[in-house]
């Protein structure tokens, strides 16, 4: 009797057309991706301000983002503080550094709140990071001075002896470039971010004259103050 | 068959280019992990200049191992075994040198631009859009002269290494199209179209996928032709490589997830790619089994064939690493394991010890087909071997005591209900394991320096020999 070499009709079928094998692979290797990442788009328990409409900032017409204040919710990044994060992603800053704190007691302490899904809707790209050689950032904003945090981008061990950070002396020789400040706002339009025609029409001169080091503090002082927490709500079910 | 016939027969001066140019990038990309590990041992080593601090070199290191060497050991590969494998020449030879050129300028605009820190900030995927469009265009080619060549094949089954070349050559096109998806600010920088949680699960769709399918069923189709003709047995079990591969394809796209438990993700899908996770064990170690089993009864082989044991110890790593993967994706275990040294050393276990080790073995064995010579030095063969496991071993051992270490150490309560360490303090306490780590991988980059002084003289001494041939031919 002749050795059945193959394991299944459907296999031998498979193994011997190379257009069947590549259709069957197209359609199994997408199987995994679209039940995992599409729902995410339009399930309503993804983002919490479905559930709680108070996290984001309900901006009244013709208010600026300067008439918003630490806590009242989440709001599009102010033009110094999207050039701060277009440095911080520059500069490998989320190779070192998460932004996405955890639902546990001892990151709680350190940290503060767990992170929300809503607080990360303006960032393109996320910044969630996946490593913590450095401390995660997702609420330092407010932690340290403006002072402090100039000493320690200049030479971290001047006040953290023990960090393994580099220097980041050029960010505060580097200007902000104002063109390239519209350009960034008008790109995170198209992709959903609300900015509306004055933010875009008054941004360069909010940025004239800052430097690099400037825009990355702000950054950083903005992370993690934009929402009120109510301890009394579980935002993640 | 004589040298001159095969010659004839397959395209084969495309390979020997990919074979070289991996050997060297095996040795620059490890050269460059070696300085930003001791940067993180040394921090005055970034030497206050932006282009060579951490964060922009660290993208340099991933591009350099995953796409320069693990690129041009795959499209060596890939192009030696299915032209072998199916019995004729590449589709077109002409497509296979604008592969070659292509991907090799890509490589340069990568060096060129990522310290120059023009980056769109997602990890493994750094490189900007216009960059990303040429790794489309060059990928694709590769894959349609891969898969036209295959279709032109005398034989009437497709031979099982080039399923998972396949499968990788699917599965890299769809996660590199959609994650690159990003809006051009100017010639140099774009943002994803994504953001935050989306952005997040889509990227680590890609993350895990690139270990997935490029780095593991790219490398899998390697060791499918490369340890049976090695150890010159048939493969241990068909049926197990049947298996093994449609559960891995299936499987292996569903577990970008777990490098986002307890995140902002919703539950239900880290929970998903948890469950799917522990059940890859499964396909994976039908892999690692039915390559190791090739050698049932012939394990004499390895204590002479020195390019056998590559390809044998690489299997055992890959063992190794993806029981140690799914473990990790636990919840309880991830809790503890994720944001810390440990992931790095996961990587490095199946990166070092799995794709290095497997590919070199290939690679020294397509040389010496390629330049129908034995290798120059079998000694130096061994002893790269040698300098390769045991980097690799101190490598991991220092990446698990540090990471484990950082773990504990940021969740531990003191008697008055406080946290013990400050984050500064667990920094301090990984130094001496920082060292280690670069220690190790000194030792694993002398290794890969030893090859490639390795392949460079067998090259030379063939060329060399043939010459001589001609000569007295034309005489």
């Amino acid at each position: 009797m002749a050795d059945k070499y193959y394991s299944t009709k459907l296999q031998d079928k498979v193994e011997r057309s190379g257009l069947l094998m590549l259709l069957m692979l197209m359609v199994l290797l997408s199987i995994g991706g679209l039940v995992e990442i599409v729902p995410l788009f339009y399930l309503k328990g993804t983002m919490e301000y479905n559930k709680h409409p108070e996290i984001l900032w309900q901006r009244k017409p013709g208010e600026s983002m300067d008439d918003w204040k630490a806590g009242d919710g989440i709001r599009p990044y102010k033009p110094l503080e999207l050039m701060g994060r277009m440095v911080y992603i520059r500069e490998g800053c989320y190779l070192c550094h998460s932004q996405m704190i955890r639902p546990f007691r001892d990151e709680k302490e350190r940290y503060g709140h767990y992170s929300l899904a809503a607080e990360s809707m303006y960032d393109h790209p996320f910044q969630w990071g996946s490593k913590r050689t450095g401390p995660d950032l997702a609420r330092v904003g407010g932690k340290y001075s403006n002072e402090w945090h100039r000493r320690h981008l200049h030479a971290p061990r001047s006040v953290v002896p023990e960090s393994v950070m580099p220097n980041y002396p050029w960010l505060e020789k580097n200007t902000i470039d104002p063109n390239e400040t519209v350009a960034t706002m008008k790109a995170m339009r198209i992709v959903g971010v609300p900015y509306t025609d004055a933010d875009i029409a008054t941004a360069a001169a909010k940025v004239k004259g800052k430097t690099e080091q400037d825009a990355v503090i702000a950054f950083l002082q903005v992370l993690g103050t934009m929402v009120r927490f109510d301890d009394s709500i579980d935002y993640r079910e | 068959m004589a040298i001159a016939q095969v010659e004839g027969k397959y395209n084969f001066e495309v390979v020997r280019w990919f074979t070289v140019a991996a050997v060297i990038y095996l040795v620059v990309g490890t050269l460059i992990g070696v300085y930003i590990a001791s940067e993180l041992a040394w921090p005055v080593l970034n030497l206050n200049i932006a282009e060579i601090s951490f964060g922009r070199l660290r993208p340099l290191h991933t591009n350099t191992v995953i796409f320069a060497f693990g690129g041009c050991a795959l499209m060596a590969s890939a192009f030696y075994t299915v032209q072998r494998t199916c019995g004729v020449p590449l589709w077109s030879n002409r497509m296979a040198w604008f592969t070659f050129w292509g991907w090799n300028l890509i490589i340069l605009s990568a060096v060129i631009t990522l310290p120059l820190g023009f980056t769109q900030g997602k990890e493994y995927a750094e490189l900007e859009w216009p960059i990303d469009l040429a790794i489309a265009v060059v990928w694709l080619s590769y894959s349609f002269n891969f898969f036209m060549t295959m279709m032109r094949r005398k034989t009437s089954h497709i031979y099982v290494s080039n399923w998972f070349f396949l499968g990788m050559m699917v599965m890299i096109t769809y996660l590199h199209v959609v994650n690159s998806l990003a809006i051009p600010v100017s010639l140099f920088k774009s943002y994803s179209v994504f953001s935050g949680v989306q952005d997040a699960m889509i990227q680590w769709w890609w993350g895990h996928n690139a270990v997935g399918f490029y780095l593991t069923a790219g490398f899998l189709g390697i060791m499918y032709y490369f340890v049976p003709k090695q150890a010159n047995r048939p493969i241990f079990s068909y049926r197990l490589s049947v298996v093994h591969f449609w559960t891995l394809m299936f499987g292996y796209v569903w577990l970008g997830a777990h490098h986002l438990q307890y995140t902002a993700l919703p539950d239900w899908t880290g929970s998903l790619a948890a469950a799917v996770s522990l059940a890859m064990i499964i396909p994976s170690w039908g892999g690692a089994i039915n390559g190791m089993m090739t050698l049932s009864g012939a394990w004499d082989k390895l204590r002479t064939d020195y390019v056998l044991r590559f390809l044998i110890i690489s299997l055992a790593f890959y063992a190794m690493a993806t029981f140690e993967g799914p473990v990790m994706s636990v919840k309880t275990v991830n809790a503890l394991s994720h944001y810390t040294d440990w992931t790095i050393g996961h990587v490095h276990s199946g990166a070092l010890g799995w794709v290095a080790m497997v590919a070199a073995g290939a690679l020294y064995h397509m040389v010496e087909r390629l330049w129908n010579t034995r290798m120059y030095s079998a000694k130096l063969v061994n002893m790269h071997f040698w300098m390769a496991t045991i980097g690799t071993v101190i490598y991991i051992t220092a990446m698990w005591v540090s990471g484990i270490m950082q773990g504990l150490m940021w969740r531990d309560y003191d008697a008055f209900g406080a946290l013990t360490y400050t984050f500064a303090e667990s920094v301090a306490a990984v130094h001496p394991y920082y060292v280690m780590r670069a220690i190790g991988g000194m030792v694993y980059w002398s290794g890969g320096a030893v090859m490639l002084y390795n392949v460079v003289m067998t090259i030379r001494t063939a060329s060399a020999r043939r010459g001589a041939t001609l000569a007295t031919a034309n005489a």
